[in-house]
């Protein structure tokens, strides 16, 4: 093996890239969960966006269109699964895995006609002196305009948490639906909207991945992601900047194995690809054996079925 | 003088029952108003209307003169009607200003918020730190919180959906003191609680509920409680009687018994000693929080201890787990019905079944006789008076004073020779108390030894024969009830012990 083939520039400023679909999905659930929802259903979001994504911007030829109909795709979706768990109050776990199920198989449907196109070119966004900075120019500054919406989108996810009064409302029926219930607050619309929020998110993150990352359709090309984002928010304690760390930690590990195949690593590649799901599942054991500290921080009704009543 | 708030005609039905039917009644500015009545007599639905949480299918409210029909909780507040829940409204992980700001309509900045909060809870000497997490207070705490937010809004009503349930004498005396003090500047008080003496020391009128229709209007100040509790019940009032016996050998001794909390917020129990007689009726009173529930926990066998700190007729069994305890005739049932005394999701057949295999022989080589099991629970439902469709009925699907009957019953009829509850009238009411008191003295009198660990100390001084505290963790020294008087409880829980021979004369 030869580390010195591994260019680290190259491999910092890609693991932003790689980061991004996982980031999105992660913070949109992250929404899920503290509005008490459990959504399993990420990566059939993840890819159904990618499908409708890849088919929208590749008709129109326009990057824009392509992640709005992303965002779109994903969050009907989402409601499929709101209607399901919020208004005929279904099981969340079994819809969540349904919605996953029925989204590979969807979008598997759909992106048909699309297997093999090349997808449209997303350029970088134009920093100026920013991206000509050594270094760090490179790594931060010469990406494309959804990896820097990522990271605004965890930002104001986090103001919006924490200084506003829509977000105030949204923890508090994550914690005690029954409470904000007698306060007079809508829990099934609130969670409704998270659920889009989610959806949408989810569904920005996976057009990442066919019309960035790769960029073109192939089916179950999602490969896991949606699961390593719903890792990530147990991981991150429900708090949004710590989605951003795990993000970039996963990311990271992606890139890493990749370019440890490409130097010729000694370690047969099957190992190398599992790394990042491995690594989810220690990361998951770690925190939840910590005599429930990751228990204690998620929100309390997460997963609880509301029944209004009275 | 015209009311501040009227109702007339009321009436809302759910299906197969009428929860509230023609009701009507009025409370005048600066009124206490006691709304009265049995668990499932419709005090719930009345305030819930009150509130706009539920939609009335007749009749119509004033308030202030004006037509009051709010279509939900945020229209009430703002017409100035505010509510106390009777389960905690609060948001456990989340912090006491952000749970003040979730219940009011328009909520100052927080750093705003949080000095109104200082201010207020200090004017109306509810101390209580803004910025607290709201998981780690007191019950008593809890509850300013809700006041706080209540009053942060200047209500001219106040819902209190019983509010002195899970109080220590000394809130209740703090909460009451607020609330003349409400009333002395203009707001009325809606107040709902089956605590007759209560209801006697604190309201100016009172309504009476029995199955959804108002039944009685009386001043509660000229009534007596039992005049009071009969109308709610509709029948004359059995009240427990005690034959004084003389207590027996000594059956469960506890010896200078030590244990750790089991979780950071416990409290350890430091060396405690009781030793409880056949026949007798011991009383352990002691504000919430004092280490009850590990003193339960212990002597049901949830939690072990060294063998010999816990006796059995002079045989330590302090290490055996709550299957052999049940085997040698220590039964227990603890405080939480839901959950912990019962399995909520669970029929009562099944929940009978829990804890009566061993003593009833409900199973047989290892597997379940349901047969016997139901024929168990329909004589714990026959003989305590239980108010259910039926055996195969969710345990969540009960009252709390039906079930709390029928989890008490489940252990008294399995002829326990120790039997060891946790405040087993909580929530419950007047009529299902008196039951649960009087199957409690009965048991006694049939030569069982009987510990009671109760916040009531009105329960503690009507059924027990011996009383002490826990405080802190400690046991007083017990002294026979008869010889205590309030002033010397009050001492006793504040960790104090009794001087009984000055009081005793």
């Amino acid at each position: 093996m030869d580390l010195s083939a591994i260019n680290w520039l190259t491999l910092l400023a890609s693991l932003m890239v790689a980061a991004t679909p996982i980031l999105l999905a992660g913070i949109g659930e992250l929404v899920v969960e503290k509005s008490g929802v459990l959504n399993l259903g990420v990566e059939g979001m993840m890819i159904t966006g990618a499908i409708c994504g890849f088919a929208a911007a590749y008709n129109t030829q326009s990057a824009f269109v392509g992640f709005a109909a992303a965002a779109a795709g994903g969050a009907a979706l989402s409601m499929i699964f709101g209607l399901m768990t919020q208004v005929l109050m279904s099981n969340q776990v079994a819809t969540g895995l349904a919605l996953t199920l029925f989204g590979l198989g969807f979008s598997a449907l759909l992106g048909q006609s699309y297997i093999g196109i090349k997808g449209i070119e997303v350029s970088a966004v134009p920093l100026g002196p920013l991206a000509d900075i050594p270094v760090l120019g490179p790594v931060l500054f010469q990406h494309d305009a959804v990896v820097y919406v990522a990271i605004a989108l965890v930002a104001s996810v986090w103001a919006f948490l924490k200084f506003t009064r829509a977000g105030l409302t949204l923890r508090a029926v994550g914690e005690n639906h029954d409470a904000a219930h007698a306060l007079g607050y809508k829990v099934v619309l609130i969670r409704l909207a998270a659920i889009g929020f989610g959806g949408a998110c989810a569904g920005l993150g996976g057009a990442y991945l066919s019309l960035v990352r790769v960029p073109q359709w192939t089916e179950g090309m999602t490969a896991g992601a949606g699961w390593i984002a719903l890792a990530l928010v147990v991981f991150a304690s429900w708090r949004p900047w710590r989605v951003l760390i795990g993000a970039y930690l996963f990311g990271g590990i992606t890139v890493l194995q990749l370019n440890l195949q490409a130097a010729g690593a000694k370690i047969p590649v099957e190992y190398l690809s599992m790394s990042p799901y491995v690594i989810t599942i220690i990361v998951l054991v770690v925190m939840s054996s910590g005599r429930g500290r990751a228990a204690l921080a998620a929100p309390a009704a997460l997963g609880r079925v509301f029944h209004k009543s009275g | 003088m015209s009311p501040l708030f009227s109702a007339n005609g009321l009436t809302k039905a759910y299906p197969g029952v009428i929860a509230n039917e023609d009701v009507s009644f009025e409370i005048g500015t600066g009124e206490i108003h006691a709304l009265l009545g049995e668990n499932g007599a419709g005090k719930s639905t009345l305030v819930k209307t009150i509130y706009g949480l539920v939609k009335p299918d007749s009749g119509e409210m004033t308030l202030n003169g004006a037509p009051f029909a709010p279509p939900e909780p945020r229209a009430a507040r703002s017409a100035g009607v505010a509510m106390v829940f009777q389960h905690f409204s609060l948001f456990e992980a989340l912090d006491v200003a952000e749970n003040v700001a979730l219940g009011m309509e328009n909520p100052p900045k927080p750093r705003a918020l949080a000095q109104r909060i200082s201010e207020v809870s200090a004017a109306y000497g509810l101390p209580l730190d803004p910025h607290r997490t709201v998981g780690d207070l007191s019950a008593g705490e809890r509850q300013r919180v809700e006041i706080i937010r209540c009053l942060l809004q200047d209500p001219r009503l106040l819902i209190m959906d019983e509010p002195t349930s899970v109080l220590t004498p000394q809130e209740v005396d703090t909460l009451f003191a607020t609330l003349n003090r409400l009333k002395s500047e203009g707001t009325s008080i809606l107040y709902i609680s089956h605590k007759l003496e209560e209801i006697r020391a604190l309201c100016d009128a009172a309504t009476i509920l029995r199955r959804g229709k108002v039944v009685g209007r009386c001043d509660p100040r000229e009534s007596s409680a039992r005049e009071l509790a009969e109308m709610m019940v509709g029948t004359a009032l059995h009240r427990p009687e005690r034959d004084i016996t003389p207590p027996g050998a000594p059956v469960l001794e506890v010896m200078n018994l030590t244990l750790p909390p089991a979780s950071a917020f416990g409290t350890a129990l430091k060396d405690v000693s009781l030793t409880v007689r056949s026949g007798e009726v011991f009383g352990i009173g002691g504000v919430a929080g004092n280490g009850q529930d590990e003193l339960m926990a212990a002597l049901s066998g949830e939690r072990r201890t060294d063998h010999a700190a816990i006796c059995l007729d002079g045989a330590g069994i302090g290490a055996l787990p709550p299957r052999d305890r049940r085997a040698l005739g220590i039964c227990s049932a603890p405080e939480e019905r839901l959950g912990h005394a019962a399995a909520p999701d669970m029929s009562l057949t099944q929940n009978a079944m829990l804890t009566g295999a061993e003593r009833r022989e409900l199973t047989r080589g290892g597997f379940l006789n349901w047969g016997k099991s139901r024929e168990f629970a329909e004589e714990v439902i026959e003989r305590f008076d239980v108010r259910t469709p039926g055996p195969e009925e969710a345990a969540r699907a009960l009252s709390g004073g039906n079930l709390q009957k029928f989890v008490v019953g489940r252990e008294i009829l399995q002829s326990p020779r120790v039997l060891i509850v946790n405040q087993p009238t909580w929530g419950v009411d007047a009529a299902a108390a008196a039951a649960i008191r009087q199957a409690l003295l009965d048991l006694a009198a049939g030569g069982a030894a009987v510990l009671v660990i109760s916040q009531d100390l009105d329960e503690l001084m009507e059924i027990a024969t011996s009383f002490a505290a826990l405080n802190a963790g400690r046991l007083s020294e017990p002294h026979p009830m008869t010889e205590l008087s309030l002033d010397d409880i009050g001492l006793m829980l504040g960790g104090m012990g009794a001087e009984t021979g000055e009081t005793a004369a």
